[in-house]
């Protein structure tokens, strides 16, 4: 399988190094024609606001809702899931715009409040998922349609899917379980 | 539910590669930054080619200037201590700045030695000039690294000799054979661990970003390609002619840094650059970089 990952900022290569172990092809996104004869994309934690500039200066934001349209699957981590959300704690025009939930942006603070967690996250078995949550944002709202995939203890939505697209206020990328994203290829392939 | 630890820490420094830190000074700088599509600011009292003109002794800036700051943009938010005054540290923490640089620009508080900086839940960054500063100060908790360069100068030349023999040392690490760690860590004046990892994964074990010099898109992309994740910005967009666009030009040049026609569109009429400063007609005693150890 060939997947993009966005690469305007951020930490992309950390999802390249997942889906590398994945056995699976991964390819930096900078430019609107990188974005050719891909069958999934990573929308990566980083800026939202640096990245959204980014994509929309280079005509990726576009390009990007055309193909999501098309069906294309879409993973997108903290700043990634900030932008695929419909709805925002802010109201910047250079989102994605693909998912009918909403976010609160750096929803537990600052720095000092960022922190690790276990996390039940049923579609991936029984065995806990680590959770590592970095000026991270949260879904305050999922509409219907969308599958709530994790919650924190006392209820906070922290990942979430629809369709193809799927979002995580946490970074897989940035542990050693390459279980989310095993799951993503799984909704690429079609057997989840 | 555990926080300030090692993995939130240098995660954040790894949320910030591809991207370019701005120094900024006031509340409408830092907007002017984010705007620009920078992804973290530094909070300071004065730009360093501003410290290296009043001379005097710097210190961290006025709380009210990093709050008016952290309130004005989303973005990180970082600060700068002098090198060993663990209390500026710790004042900044309790602002709850995203990140602390324990930094040459500011004058020191310790000739001797460093802040202890695993002991606070905020990451560090510290700037090096080679391999072994960059992993001592990964041995004292630093989360990110950067090149000291010369800041205040707009001259590149240092970043590039620190990036080089960061890179350079790696390299040489990378074939060291195994017997020769202990005698390689001795020399570098580095720990032994932090030696032993580099040696086996070929790469420093945090995040390492450019400063101290970059005052044009190619210079950060000059930068880039000499393997650093990320530049830091100081003097070099708030002294130029036209910030906002050279802003944006070296964000840009930051991201596409190995696209040569970005890169020359984006350095197209961005007006004066600041005024830069030969190394060798600074006298030895006002250099920055030589500061710490």
């Amino acid at each position: 399988m060939r997947i993009g990952v966005l690469a305007s900022q951020g930490a992309f290569a950390e999802h390249i190094a997942l889906l590398h172990q994945l056995e699976s092809e991964a390819l930096p996104v900078r430019l609107a024609k990188e974005l050719d004869n891909l069958d999934g994309l990573i929308v990566p934690g980083g800026e939202s606001t640096s990245i959204g500039k980014l994509m929309a200066d280079y005509n990726l934001t576009s390009e990007i809702k055309r193909l999501a349209k098309g069906g294309l699957p879409i993973f997108g981590t903290c700043a990634g899931m900030i932008l695929m959300a419909r709805g925002s704690s802010d109201s910047d025009t250079r989102l994605l715009k693909l998912m009918d939930i909403k976010v609160r942006r750096n929803a537990f603070g600052r720095q000092k409040d960022s922190f690790e967690v276990e996390l039940e996250v049923p579609v991936l078995g029984e065995k806990l998922f680590p959770g590592v949550f970095i000026r991270a944002p949260v879904i305050e709202q999922a509409n219907n349609g969308v599958e709530i995939l994790a919650r924190l203890t006392g209820g906070t939505i922290v990942a979430a899917r629809q369709g193809k697209l799927l979002v995580s206020s946490f970074h897989p990328e940035l542990t050693r379980d390459s279980r989310f994203h095993q799951y993503f290829l799984d909704i690429i392939s079609g057997s989840r | 539910m555990k926080s300030g630890t090692w993995k939130v820490k240098s995660g954040l420094a790894q949320m910030l590669k591809g991207g370019v830190i701005m120094d900024v000074v006031s509340a409408e700088q830092s907007k002017i930054a984010q705007e620009a599509g920078a992804c973290s600011v530094m909070a300071l009292e004065r730009v360093p080619a501003d410290i290296r003109a009043q001379g005097g002794v710097a210190r961290m800036a006025d709380p009210t200037i990093i709050e008016a700051i952290m309130q004005a943009v989303s973005i990180p938010v970082m600060a700068k201590c002098r090198i060993g005054h663990f209390v500026e540290a710790q004042a900044l923490e309790a602002l709850g700045v995203d990140f602390i640089d324990e930094s040459e620009v500011l004058t020191p508080a310790d000739e001797s030695h460093h802040i202890w900086k695993h002991d606070f839940k905020v990451p560090f960054i510290c700037g090096c000039r080679d391999l072994g500063e960059a992993l001592r100060r990964i041995g004292e908790g630093a989360a990110m690294i950067r090149t000291k360069g010369e800041a205040g100068t707009g001259n590149i030349v240092e970043a590039v000799k620190h990036m080089r023999a960061v890179m350079d040392g790696i390299r040489q690490l990378k074939e060291t054979p195994e017997e020769e760690l202990m005698a390689r860590a001795k020399e570098l004046g580095a720990p032994f661990e932090l030696v032993a990892k580099v040696h086996k994964t070929g790469e420093l074990p945090v995040v390492n970003f450019a400063a101290g010099g970059v005052a044009t898109p190619s210079d950060a992309a000059l930068m880039m390609q000499l393997g650093a994740d990320g530049v830091f910005v100081g003097s070099g967009i708030f002294k130029s002619s036209n910030p906002e666009q050279r802003a944006k030009a070296i964000v840009k040049a930051t991201t596409h840094f190995k696209d040569a026609e970005i890169i020359a569109e984006v350095s197209k009429n961005l007006g004066v650059a600041m005024p830069g400063l030969d190394i060798k007609e600074i006298p030895t005693e006002q250099l920055l970089a030589s500061r710490g150890w």
